[in-house]
């Protein structure tokens, strides 16, 4: 019914717009991270670790790399025109994409879900890994929210967004906080890709046509916008999914988040939900 | 007195365009020093240099006898130099006491959760003091404030570091009259009560003349005047000039 590929959508989606706050790009190598990093989970499950343990470390492997390619990568652009910066994240995506084949083989493989098939939570609607992962994606979301929220790191993050120049002069290491950001979201999109793959196999390109669709749920909610994200998310999972199986059927309802992405950005530039802001000059 | 803050012929540029040339300017531990000029003199460049914020100095920046010139920027505030920008800086999508929370960003990290929040709410309390209108307004997002109330909130959250030294770029600017000596005298009792030096630039050479007790005219980059306040209020050329006296 679309709700729990929706919450992939909002998962990644949401990384898109942590990132987009914090630094005005949009990172289209989002994807191709939580793919890579869903390699790290796959090769630790068939290495013997045991599921909640591989996972756990698969999410402190993502806000590694992520925080990584941003003080090895994205730093050194941080000040360059827009155009560097689309190409240094096209450029990530294909790396990332290249680097996964060439380690793990471009084969499409199969990928375990936590939640087995014969649960007592599975219903005819609801497969318990389609209730699983929305109940994983939603506690992931929870506790993202609770950080920004509650903690001393997290209120100097969103300061670091809003206004970089002021959290400087009240001592913020704005650097940091932005690698910091980049490692949230790919832990974020580590646990979308880890959710998906069951469903859509493991695959380098896995994630390609689920960064569209989370990049159509973003813009949607409002690309500013981070309690948007996951909103949209299931909006677009459901949407997609009515569309597939009434409308355009399923080879080509990738058009459907295309369609999307122009509608919101020809009608509702903020999202949905979002403010539009003008700036004073 | 001992000098905290020291300048021995600063000059910035940005790129290649340079505002300021070889000034000297001392601050002393206390004391309030306004620095007086023409738009374009140069006056937040050399707050921005103390800070090492965007631009290029040469010379030598001294905090209490330490080199702080090409320190990067958050370990200079660290030290204890709380700078209230030019527009305020306000966060404005968070809240008052967000900001003011975030003033005390870099203090007491280690000391354990009890004492740090035993120290935010003591110094929220202090500030309260100076300025009972953000008491009132804590939940309220910052971009809603009026602009004399985001100037008190800027300040407020500058001595939540608890600093050496503030640098205070035009806390009058767009401000009606009214506000802006009601804001003049909450700043001479911080520095009455806590002993903070100031380094005040203003537009608005009268009321910076009454709180300093140090002034110093820059034109085009160069300091061409420093002295008393009545020395340079007093001063024909200088009234005219730059003072619109």
């Amino acid at each position: 019914m679309g709700f729990a590929t929706g919450s992939i959508y909002g998962g990644l989606a949401l990384a898109l717009v942590l990132i987009f706050k914090s630094t005005h790009h949009v990172n289209l190598a989002q994807g191709e991270l939580a793919m890579f990093t869903t390699y790290v989970s796959w090769s630790l499950l068939r290495a013997g670790v045991p599921y909640w343990a591989s996972f756990a470390l698969t999410l402190a492997a993502a806000f590694l790399l992520g925080a990584g390619i941003h003080v090895l990568v994205v730093r050194r652009v941080q000040h360059a025109p827009v155009l560097t910066t689309v190409i240094v994240s096209i450029g990530l995506l294909i790396a990332l994409n290249g680097l996964a084949g060439w380690i793990f083989q471009y084969t499409i493989r199969p990928f375990p879900s936590p939640f087995r098939a014969d649960a007592w939570y599975g219903t005819s609607h609801f497969s318990s890994h389609e209730l699983g992962m929305t109940l994983v994606t939603l506690a992931t979301l929870a506790l993202v929210y609770a950080f920004f929220r509650y903690t001393r790191l997290g209120l100097a993050m969103r300061a670091t967004a809003i206004n970089p120049e002021s959290s400087l002069l009240v001592g913020i290491r704005v650097d940091d906080m932005l690698a910091l950001g980049w490692g949230l979201a790919a832990v974020l999109g580590a646990v979308a890709g880890m959710m998906a793959a069951p469903i859509f196999y493991l695959e380098p390109n896995m994630m390609g046509g689920i960064l569209v669709y989370a990049l159509a749920a973003a813009l949607l909610g409002g690309i500013e916008n981070p309690w948007g994200a996951p909103l949209a998310g299931f909006a677009v999972g459901i949407v997609e999914n009515l569309a597939g199986a009434y409308l355009v059927g399923t080879q080509i309802k990738l058009t459907v988040a295309l369609v999307i992405i122009v509608v919101v950005l020809i009608f509702r530039p903020a999202g949905a939900f979002g403010r539009r802001t003008v700036a004073r000059v | 007195m001992s000098p905290l803050l020291e300048l021995h012929g600063v000059s910035a540029s940005y790129g290649r365009a340079t505002v300021l040339y070889s000034v000297d300017l001392t601050v002393e531990e206390g004391g309030v020093v306004a620095l007086l000029g023409a738009n374009g003199a140069g006056k937040t460049t050399l707050l921005r240099a103390i800070c090492n914020m965007m631009v290029r100095t040469t010379g030598e920046i001294l905090l209490g006898g330490l080199r702080i010139d090409h320190m990067p920027t958050e370990s200079i505030v660290r030290l204890g130099v709380a700078h209230v920008p030019e527009g305020r800086g306000t966060f404005e999508e968070l809240t008052v006491e967000e900001n003011l929370r975030l003033g005390a960003y870099t203090r007491g990290g280690r000391s354990g959760d009890l004492t740090r929040s035993r120290m935010l709410a003591r110094d929220l309390g202090r500030v309260h003091g100076y300025f009972p209108i953000l008491e009132e307004r804590r939940g309220q997002q910052a971009g809603t404030l009026s602009g004399g109330e985001q100037q008190m909130l800027a300040i407020a959250r500058a001595l939540m570091l608890r600093p050496r030294l503030l640098l205070l770029d035009e806390p009058s600017f767009g401000l009606a009259p009214i506000v802006v000596r009601k804001i003049f005298e909450i700043l001479r009792a911080i520095q009455r009560e806590e002993g903070i030096g100031m380094l005040l630039v203003e537009q608005n050479a009268g009321l910076a003349l009454e709180l300093a007790d140090h002034a110093a005219v820059l034109e085009a980059g160069r300091l061409v005047m420093s002295g008393a306040p009545g020395a340079i209020a007093g001063d024909e050329a200088m009234r005219r000039a730059y003072l619109g006296l």
